[in-house]
């Protein structure tokens, strides 16, 4: 692969040829601010806080769509490179709800992040927020569509890695909105309630509802695990609270590339559940009381055993789970065929 | 799919699904297949988006996208005239505005209203080219120039008669 | 298959089969709604009662001017052609019995002067000329010679150099060198290549796209044919916007016309070169004239527009190298390779050649289209040739380039047009709309129109054009309404330059460009509304208010009679007055005065 030199705010860079401006700098550690870009999403070069000098270029050039070339001088910092993020900040917030107080994404909404940087506080041009109805249709999360910045990762996110493809932009101008055709309810559509948007969405405009009011504090701790659900071994982390799940959120992977379905992002209320079963249960009398594990198998081999003695090998079959790992659907299969002796085993995943 | 509305327009769903399956597969198809449908029904309610997103296989809320992107998608059935004021330059600078004004009042209608007898539905256009003509307004395929306030009524009456 | 040698032949027979006798209507779409339609109907009935059958009563497109529609231009072989002009029904039946059978011309009903004074039409060469619809007129006109000479005798490379070194630039208001593009697209590696041509001419007050198209189909197809030759491309599509039915409709004909003879299609005139020309049609959005948001139109999505690089010609439609040229730019070609590139280099100016296409419009006395060598002057187009303003009124303003463009104040009216002396006075060429502006216009509410449309057209797409354009008119409607401050004008500015410098595309980009220059030339009018709530042109109502001359007040009380809401004083005989803050500036009192005593300031 052919290496090109690009100077970045005076220092030189190399770099594999086809990268782009965005990309060099990242990795060097030079900051690019950015809205709609995401290294997992196709570049649309919309939101236009990642502008840049590039000498000898007409106007400005969005880092995170140009192709670096072998001996480009970049400035990521000039006036007028300032003055048009700061524009666009400032149009922004020009209409954003300033409810950054009771926000549930302050703290890592990028719009905050960056009208901070380049104070920008958005009383400018006084406008009116736009009107949207807030969307609580969907039980996982919310849409508040008047924070939107139309930045559109949630549409590419779910339309090119989800598939869904439950949301688009509709009407064009500054009646632009982004969402489910017809502005009907996020429940009206293909949406399989898989949380990506709100995992890439950069503001509050779409958020989880369990946890409102309490991932913000300080006592959250994060919990790096893998999602018992499957066997595929999603990475996750659980957003806890004093020993208490109040959220989850996916973790680059090498099973899951950062990204989750609705089970592992927010099927995690039965971990505080009152329901939960934590130690086997054995009926005694008609009754199901708790039990120790040794009771309990030493409970099952016996009937299993008595089983076979009056009914013969065949008689009992197995029905193992999507939800174990491949290792325990094996461990599963050799019981029965090298154990009990018989091939009756079968999988829950066939639908 | 309203079942009301799938007897009124069978003829019309046929020819639907018959240019559907001429254009699938193609590539670029939306815009003319929802220009063709505009065509047949008039509008493009939810149903016939819904059959073109089954029938193209396009995600419903990319064909919504399009159709609210184009000014001349519409969703809602439009009058039986179409009256368009041209709000371009050369028109706005020789006195559309007093036109369009004084056609609303004629009609008590506002731009992209319907009238309540389904006669008229007024629409404010792009330049429609005639600028030699300013002002200008067409009604459906007619082209009405060099227009004074004066002459609206009259214009007008035509197209209540027949 | 039709050769070269066929062309010369066809165009023979045309031009031996052409009667010394024509009539040539003008049916575009400005000449069909004044009534065209209705003059050639009874040009052929009367001409039926006259029994002239040594006449023929031809069709054409438009010849430009507009003013004088519906027209007809008579031909009689050894005599210089003449317009009969402003017909009606009436008048083409005295014209025919009068002149076409009794030899008398009609001199009362003839345009007098010379009507094309000070054009020289190269793109507009055939409009208003041949017969839209018919190929034989085009090749009469040394039509798909230019095609002929090119697949027979020239090589690839050699065309483009032609196309460059005539000079020629991008038509549809970039200015960009068509020759670069051409051999960018050329150079671009790709086995499958496109050719746009861009007809969606969005300006609102331009319409030479329109004419070309109506009045010339083939010039834009052959020229079409040609770039693609030149360029390796072998499909090609014609973007028009859905405004124009009378264009679509000929632009069909002529394909399939060209089709048939062989012109387009496989094996183009017995090479080995094919072109596949198709059409599509816009559905109302301004945006879609910029060349990537076409594109995406033309894929079948929204028309926003993409970053570039990568351009068109290395990743276009459908991610392949793309030419996309505009109509106008198109027309010019054949006409170049036909002529020469040191022919067309000769006209213009050092660093634009050729001739533009202007829409003359608004308050001009003889609006329509006029083509002049790049370099003439405005005073040239609007006085010479637009015969000046109607009334005798003083001239303003124009506004070139639409919502792109700025406006040309009186103090520059003998600024040569050509792309970068307008660029330097803060306006632009852009297609080639030249709007007149009278002194009763309000230069602040001639910007809020304009950033009205492109609120209206942005696509919504980035920031600083979908939420800027709407914050500016905002700022302009507070100004209108006599509710601005001078901080006002301040932010203005800011955010016209964080728009200029942030927007994706040309629309967000060009977006505050009426602003600044009416800002530029205007700002007392600024001034005048924020500072005195005043519109001195008297068109912002909300700030507009009636006032009594009291020179000629004769004090007939009939003005307080009909004022609404009592907001005039004065007794009988005695001056009379309007209370400033009453006033509701309804005008019922100006329209009662006998005296023309009372009047808007
Ligand atoms: C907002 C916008 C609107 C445009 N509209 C048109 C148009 O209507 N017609 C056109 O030919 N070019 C238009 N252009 C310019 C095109 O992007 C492109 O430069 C042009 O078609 C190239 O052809 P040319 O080099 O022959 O001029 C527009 C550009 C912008 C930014
Ligand atoms: S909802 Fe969030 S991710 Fe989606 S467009 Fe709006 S701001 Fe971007
Ligand atoms: S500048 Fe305007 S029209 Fe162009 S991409 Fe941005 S929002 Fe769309
Ligand atoms: S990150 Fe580049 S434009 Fe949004």
């Amino acid at each position: 692969m052919t290496e090109i030199r690009v100077k970045i705010d005076n220092v030189t860079y190399t770099a594999p040829e086809g990268v782009t401006i965005l990309e060099i700098a990242r990795a060097n550690g030079v900051e690019v601010p950015t809205l709609c870009y995401h290294p997992k999403l196709s570049i649309v070069g919309a939101c236009r806080m990642c502008v840049v000098e590039v000498a000898g270029s007409r106007g400005l050039m969005t880092a995170c769509s140009t192709v670096a070339v072998d001996g480009m001088e970049v400035n990521t910092r000039t006036d007028a490179v300032v003055k048009s993020r700061r524009n666009v900040l400032e149009l922004l917030l020009s209409d954003h709800p300033m409810e950054c107080l009771t926000c549930e994404a302050a703290g890592k909404c990028s719009l905050q992040k960056y009208a901070y940087e380049y104070s920008v506080t958005g009383a400018t041009y006084q406008a009116e927020p736009r009107d949207h109805d807030l969307d609580s249709s969907n039980p996982f999360y919310l849409r508040d569509m008047r924070m939107c910045i139309t930045c559109g990762q949630c549409v590419r996110v779910c339309d090119e890695i989800v598939g869904a493809s439950a949301l688009g932009f509709s009407e064009r101008g500054d009646r632009t909105f982004v969402g489910p055709a017809f502005g009907h309810n996020i429940t009206d559509t293909t949406c399989v309630s898989c949380g990506s948007c709100v995992d890439f969405c950069p503001t509050t405009a779409l958020t989880s509802t369990h946890g409102r009011n309490r991932l913000r504090t300080a006592n959250i701790r994060k919990v790096t695990t893998t999602c018992g659900y499957c066997g595929v071994g999603c990475q996750i982390n659980l957003l806890v609270d004093r020993n208490e799940i109040l959220g989850v959120e996916p973790v680059e992977g090498p099973a899951n590339d950062g990204f989750l379905c609705v089970k592992g992002k927010y099927g995690f209320n039965f971990v505080n559940h009152p329901d939960r079963l934590k130690t086997p249960l054995v009926r005694r009398n008609g009754q199901l009381v708790e039990a120790s594990w040794d009771e309990a198998l030493e409970l099952v081999a016996r009937k299993f055993s008595s089983i076979i003695d009056q009914h013969g090998r065949q008689s009992i079959m197995s029905l193992s789970s999507a939800r174990c790992t491949n290792e325990e659907n094996y461990l599963m299969q050799k019981l029965f065929r090298a154990v009990i002796g018989n091939n009756n085993i079968d999988h829950c995943a066939r639908l | 799919m309203d079942n009301a509305f799938a007897t009124q327009h069978k003829e019309e769903l046929g020819r639907l699904r018959e240019l559907i399956g001429q254009y699938r597969g193609r590539h670029g198809a939306l815009i003319p297949v929802l220009q063709k449908a505009q065509d047949l029904f008039g509008y493009l309610p939810i149903e016939v988006q819904g059959i073109i997103s089954e029938g193209l296989r396009i995600p419903l809320p990319e064909v919504y996208g399009v159709v609210t992107f184009y000014s001349q998608f519409t969703m809602v059935k439009k009058g039986k005239h179409q009256v368009a004021v041209c709000l371009g330059t050369a028109c706005y600078i020789r006195g559309a505005k007093d036109i369009l004004g004084e056609i609303q009042s004629r009609l008590g209608i506002e731009v992209g209203q319907t009238t309540d007898d389904g006669l008229f539905t007024i629409d404010g256009t792009r330049c429609i080219g005639a600028c030699g003509l300013a002002p200008v307004i067409t009604i459906d395929k007619e082209v009405y120039g060099r227009l004074e306030v004066r002459h609206i009524k009259g214009i007008l009456e035509k197209y209540r008669e027949d | 298959m039709t050769t070269v040698q066929d062309l010369a032949r066809i165009k023979d027979l045309q031009l031996s089969q052409r009667r010394g006798k024509r009539v040539l209507v003008g049916l575009a779409t400005c000449g069909v709604a004044a009534g065209a339609e209705a003059i050639r109907t009874e040009l052929l009935a009367a001409g039926e009662k006259f029994g002239l059958s040594d006449f023929a009563f031809d069709r054409t497109g438009c010849i430009g001017l507009c003013a004088y529609e519906p027209m007809m231009e008579v031909h009689r072989q050894g005599e210089a052609p003449y317009f009969y002009v402003n017909l009606t029904p009436e008048r083409v039946r005295e014209i025919v019995e009068e002149d076409f059978s009794g030899g008398r011309k009609l001199d009362q009903y003839i345009l007098g002067g010379e009507p094309l004074k000070s054009q020289l039409r190269i793109a507009l060469r055939n409009c208003g000329v041949i017969d839209p619809d018919s190929l034989e007129d085009y090749i009469a006109q040394d039509g798909y010679l230019a095609l002929g000479t090119v697949l027979s005798t020239m090589k690839r490379p050699d065309i483009v150099d032609v196309i460059k070194r005539s000079g020629l630039r991008g038509r549809g208001g970039g200015g960009f060198p068509t020759g670069l593009k051409w051999e960018f697209t050329a150079k671009a590696p790709g086995d499958h290549k496109y050719v746009i041509c861009n007809a969606d001419e969005g300006d609102p007050g331009a319409f030479m796209d329109r004419s070309i198209l109506e009045g010339d189909p083939h010039a834009v197809i052959e020229a079409m044919a040609i770039a693609a030759y030149a360029v390796g491309a072998s499909e090609g599509y014609i973007y028009v916007r859905a405004e124009y039915p009378l264009a679509v409709d000929r632009l069909n004909r002529a394909i399939a016309q060209a089709e048939e003879m062989g012109l387009l299609g496989e094996g183009i005139m017995g090479s080995e070169f094919s072109f596949h020309l198709h059409l599509k049609l816009g559905s109302g959005a301004f945006v879609c004239g910029e060349e990537t948001a076409l594109i995406a139109s033309i894929e079948g999505q929204r028309g926003m527009p993409r970053p570039r690089p990568p351009f068109p010609a290395s990743k276009g439609l459908w991610g392949k190298p793309t030419l996309i040229n505009n109509v106008e730019t198109f027309a010019n070609v054949p006409t170049i390779i036909r002529n020469g590139a040191d022919w067309f280099a000769a006209i213009g100016t050092d660093k634009s050649k050729g001739t533009k296409v202007f829409a003359l419009g608004g308050n001009i006395n003889k609006t329509g289209l006029v083509e002049v060598p790049m370099g003439t002057r405005l005073r040239e187009v609007v006085y010479d040739i637009g015969g000046g303003l109607p009334g005798g009124k003083a001239f303003k303003a124009a506004q070139t380039g639409g919502p792109s463009g700025g406006c040309i104040p009186a103090a520059h009216i003998d600024t040569p047009i050509d792309y970068d002396s307008l660029l330097a006075i803060g306006s632009m060429m852009g297609s080639g709309g030249l709007i007149v502006i009278d002194e009763h216009a309000c230069m602040v509410d001639v910007a809020r129109f304009f950033l009205e449309f492109t609120v209206d057209e942005s696509c919504g797409k980035c920031p600083p054009c979908r939420v800027g354009t709407r914050r500016m008119l905002q700022v302009l409607e507070r100004i209108t309404a006599g509710q601005g401050t001078e901080e006002d004008i301040v932010k203005l500015k800011d955010l016209a330059e964080g728009m200029k410098l942030g927007s994706l595309c040309g629309l967000g980009q060009s977006a505050p460009n009426p602003v600044m220059s009416t800002l530029r030339y205007f700002e007392d009018e600024y001034y005048a509304h924020v500072r005195e709530k005043r519109c001195p042109a008297g068109v912002c109502t909300a700030i507009t208010k009636y006032w009594i001359d009291p020179e000629k007040c004769r004090g007939c009380t009939l003005c307080v009679k009909v004022c609404p809401v009592s907001a005039i004083t004065g007794k009988v005989k005695e001056i009379h007055e309007i209370e400033r803050d009453a006033c509701i500036s309804c005008g019922a009192c100006q329209e009662k005065c006998p005296f023309d005593a009372i009047s808007r300031r």
